[in-house]
């Protein structure tokens, strides 16, 4: 799913103006509301969205960790001026819905965006 | 390419002279440059390294990866001279190039320094650039100059991960400082992916490491940590004076914290930190003593070519 249809189903706006595209328009492959970073640095891979209320730094430090495609911060949440200048730093997309965190997931879902699956197999080659 | 092509090859770098193929307008700078002023002379000149030259004397060698350890380290500005190769490696201009190609492989090196056989004086540098340009010259074959200069920044950190050496990385992490928390973190990431590791390594890494970060933070006045990285592994160190851990097989179990209720509302101190670490790593060591400090070790295997 690409991000602008995320940003179309979830009647969400941009928290800062992306002036180049670098890789043009992203791909979101896949999905995880939760605002535990911990849980967001192993269950999210490459091109996942983080649906969150958290909005620190710390969220986009793991967002550049783990290679998301966008965060979106439900409820309305604007992150912090200094989140923001971080989040345009390191080139994190970021967005901000009016929808409730379940009603966002409800949506996605719909639309055919499924959990991001992080576990053992994804975080290690090994045995 | 042709058997004859190669034979061709091999007799050219018997043939040629390293003073024929060197560079002779050479950059250098003085022991008493700062490092900081070097990033610049560097990047300007597109150069990889540099003679380091007092009063018209060859008195070392100073690299981008010289550059490099130093900006990882971050321990303030000094003079080129404390950071410089002193035991510098040189050619004698009239020497056949097979003797530099051997050196250069021998000692790992990018570039060397080419003496004036009867005065000792600095005749130029001779770089793998400069032998490739050399031999593709004699080959009479077409090459386009800034190709040349891409190949020759784009192995330099193939250079270093070749070199049986390992590089050592050092981030100071201080206490209860949630402004910076995750910086640490993110250079590694940045630092592993420019020296080729393969990215899901690189994101291992740099999740051990993030989870060790916010522990120095969460529960310590400040730590450092240390990242090792050779052609094997990258082993990850965080070392840190606090308070230890009671009890690390309870510590283990996922969902167990001992976090106040700040961090969790910064999204961590749910429990998961060492077990993250765990989860990343291919192989994990706790040392813990109450009331001394912890050490944890973590190391995550590069990813072999098949």
């Amino acid at each position: 799913m690409r991000l602008e249809e995320v940003q179309r189903i979830l009647e969400a706006r941009p928290a800062w103006t992306v002036r180049l595209p670098r890789n043009g328009e992203r791909e979101v492959v896949s999905c995880l509301a939760t605002d535990l970073m911990s849980d967001a640095l192993t269950t999210t891979g490459e091109g996942s969205l983080l649906l969150t209320g958290l909005t620190n730094s710390q969220v986009i430090r793991t967002a550049g960790i783990v290679d998301l495609a966008a965060i979106c911060f439900v409820r309305g949440k604007s992150p912090q001026p200094e989140t923001v200048e971080l989040a345009e730093k390191m080139g994190v997309r970021l967005l901000v819905t009016d929808l409730s965190m379940f009603e966002a997931c409800g949506r996605l879902y719909e639309k055919g965006l499924r959990a991001a699956v992080g576990d053992e197999g994804d975080c290690r080659t090994r045995e | 390419m042709s058997d004859e092509r190669v034979t061709k090859l091999q007799e050219l770098v018997y043939e040629l002279r390293v003073g024929e193929i060197m560079h002779e307008d050479v950059i250098s700078v003085s022991p008493e440059t700062p490092m900081s002023e070097l990033r610049e002379i560097l990047r300007i000149n597109r150069i990889s390294g540099t003679p380091v030259m007092r009063d018209g004397s060859l008195v070392g060698m100073i690299s981008i990866e010289d550059f490099i350890r130093w900006l990882v380290k971050s321990d303030g500005d000094c003079r080129v001279e404390a950071k410089m190769t002193r035991d510098v490696r040189t050619v004698f201009a009239d020497e056949p190039l097979i003797q530099a190609v051997n050196k250069l492989e021998r000692f790992g090196f990018g570039r060397l320094p080419v003496l004036d056989r009867k005065s000792g004086k600095l005749a130029g540098v001779l770089t793998k650039g400069d032998i490739i340009e050399g031999l593709l010259k004699k080959l009479e074959i077409d090459y386009h100059e800034a190709e040349m200069m891409g190949a020759r920044s784009s192995h330099v950190f193939e250079d270093i991960i070749a070199d049986s050496s390992a590089l050592l990385f050092e981030y100071q992490v201080p206490g209860k400082d949630f402004t910076r928390a995750g910086a640490c973190a993110s250079g590694l990431k940045t630092t592993l992916r420019r020296l080729g590791i393969h990215p899901q390594t690189a994101r291992r890494a740099a999740i051990a490491c993030y989870e060790a970060e916010m522990n120095l933070i969460v529960h310590t006045d400040g730590g450092r940590i240390e990242a090792r990285v050779d052609g094997r592994a990258i082993r990850i160190q965080a070392l840190d004076e606090g308070p230890g851990i009671e009890d690390v097989a309870r510590a283990m179990q996922p969902g167990y914290s001992t976090a106040p209720d700040w961090v969790r509302e910064l999204g961590f101190g749910a429990g998961m930190g060492l077990v993250n670490i765990d989860k990343c790593a291919d192989r994990m060591e706790i040392d813990s003593t109450t009331g001394k400090g912890t050490r944890i070790e973590v190391e995550i295997l590069l990813e072999t070519e098949p």
